[in-house]
């Protein structure tokens, strides 16, 4: 590893004038990123700000039913806060279902959200990497690709968002609220995710300095009762090849409203619009699932490795739903 | 508050700088750069090898440790961010010179084959149990999924901490 300064920030306003004046400043939370991909030369920080003493680490009721989780409340400990567990069990699952305990109980919800791609070409600095070194080209569209997204590529980078329970954000339209040297503001979090396009780079409209303080889950009532399925190559400890954040509310047999969003097959944690907006009015049954599961794959861009994603994540959509209109438990 | 004003108050390295560590209850001051591992820090400069570096990438789980009574991962800690937490590693686990009952169920039950990622194993599993999820042995594969045993000895890793949950007094 390169040579780094270190700063302990006692208050969220130092982190931030630390973090902005300092060219390769970066925070550091959970570190499960940070230290890793700065051992591996792919981030190369001057100047770490050590954010974990910032109290910003609690999941606050909202009025009406909403969750404020803190930026620095760890993966573990929302997954299993009572309310998360209540209300959003999606968030909960989603968090269980991701890394191990051990990097969950050091992983940050802000720093879940800023994590890096896994691909491997990005992981390998001698590798050309659209992302890690703009305008190298990009060593996954011809090359080992099986586990890279279909959904919100470029021919700049097809790297696979690697998050979970952003999937599950995402389906709750939370919202981001970050503090940087130029005041406060809140993202939605469908905005807080770019797509690639020509700057794959650039991931989040984060400006430099720019500080995660909270994370806000709107009440959503239909996601009491809300599923995330992971399907992946091994049980336990791998990221998802397709996954599905799902909520539902049924009608007298008709979805009257839905909310789902991917992982596993996005270049950002993908909202599944095009199926949403199938969905309401029709038959709550596999039938209406599979039909909207097939349009919103029909955007796909499938390569030769992970064109079975296509059909894997229709599958999963179509069990996500049929899980939760089943009664059963999921 | 000026960045300069901050900065000079706060900054430390890149160069090598006092970092007081406690672990295992006893206070250790170290001369590290911030970019040393707590990993490292502890097997390098204290001697205290029995966490191991596997992948030091996070991965294996073979540096398993407790900071603040909690199982992290020491090769993706920098030591100086454990400045005020207390650190414990698997030589700060028995006591009076008698092993740790989780030790002794490991050793009963032959839950290893070389032994390298033991030492993760160990730490991990006692707090899978005080975590409270080892009811049966999908939950325990579950939840000790971040020690990977590369000569597959799951079954009697398993075994043992099935052993310790089982036996009355079992947790010290």
């Amino acid at each position: 590893m390169r040579p780094l300064s270190y700063a302990r920030a006692d208050d969220a306003g130092a982190a931030i004038a630390l973090v902005a004046g300092h060219a390769e400043g970066a925070f550091l939370a959970g570190g499960t990123t940070q230290v890793d991909l700065t051992r591996q030369d792919v981030l190369r920080p001057g100047l770490l700000v050590d954010i974990n003493h910032l109290p910003l680490d609690g999941v606050e009721d909202l009025p009406g039913g909403g969750l404020r989780i803190g930026a620095l409340a760890r993966m573990s400990d929302v997954a299993r806060a009572a309310e998360v567990i209540e209300r959003f069990p999606m968030i909960s699952q989603a968090l269980a279902l991701g890394a191990s305990a051990q990097l969950r109980n050091m992983a940050s919800m802000g720093g879940n959200l800023c994590q890096r791609v896994r691909c491997g070409y990005f992981r390998d600095v001698n590798s050309p990497c659209n992302k890690r070194d703009p305008g190298t080209g990009c060593a996954a569209l011809d090359g080992f690709h099986r586990g890279h997204a279909i959904l919100g590529v470029s021919d700049k980078c097809i790297a696979t968002h690697p998050s979970d329970v952003a999937v599950a954000l995402v389906a709750l339209d939370a919202v981001v609220h970050t503090r940087g040297p130029g005041g406060e503001r809140a993202t939605g979090i469908d905005d807080f995710f770019l797509l690639p396009g020509d700057t794959p780079d650039r991931e989040h409209p984060l400006d430099h300095g720019e500080l995660i303080t909270a994370i806000e889950v709107p009440a959503v009532p239909m996601a009491r009762r809300s599923v995330y399925l992971k399907f992946r190559d091994r049980q336990s400890y791998e990221f998802a090849l397709a996954s599905v954040a799902a909520a539902i509310r049924v009608e007298d047999g008709t979805v009257a409203g839905v909310r789902l969003a991917l992982g596993g097959v996005g270049t950002k944690p993908w909202r599944a619009r095009r199926a949403e907006a199938a969905l309401v009015g029709q038959p709550a049954n596999s039938g209406s699932f599979a039909e909207a599961a097939q349009q919103e794959l029909a955007q796909a861009t499938p390569r030769p490795q992970n064109a079975f994603k296509v059909e894997l994540a229709q599958r999963a959509i179509v069990r996500a739903l049929s899980t939760l209109t089943d009664g059963a438990t999921p | 508050m000026s960045i300069d004003v901050v900065s000079q108050s706060a900054v430390r390295g890149p160069q090598a700088g006092t970092v007081v560590l406690s672990v295992n209850g006893r206070e250790r001051k170290l001369q590290l750069e911030p970019r040393v591992s707590l990993l490292d820090a502890l097997r390098e400069r204290l001697g205290l090898t029995g966490s191991k570096k596997g992948c030091d990438q996070g991965t294996c789980g073979a540096c398993t440790v407790w900071v603040d009574g909690r199982r992290v991962l020491a090769c993706l800690t920098l030591a100086v961010t454990c400045e005020g937490r207390e650190v414990t590693t698997i030589e700060g686990l028995s006591a009076d010179g008698l092993p740790h009952p989780m030790q002794a169920a490991f050793v009963d039950r032959d839950a290893f084959q070389c032994g390298y990622c033991t030492p993760g194993q160990i730490m991990s599993a006692v707090k899978l149990l005080e975590e409270g999820h080892a009811a049966d042995d999908a939950e325990i594969a579950e939840w000790m999924s971040g020690n990977i045993c590369r000569c597959a000895a799951y079954p009697n890793i398993r075994a043992a901490i099935r052993d310790v949950r089982d036996t009355a007094g079992g947790e010290r």
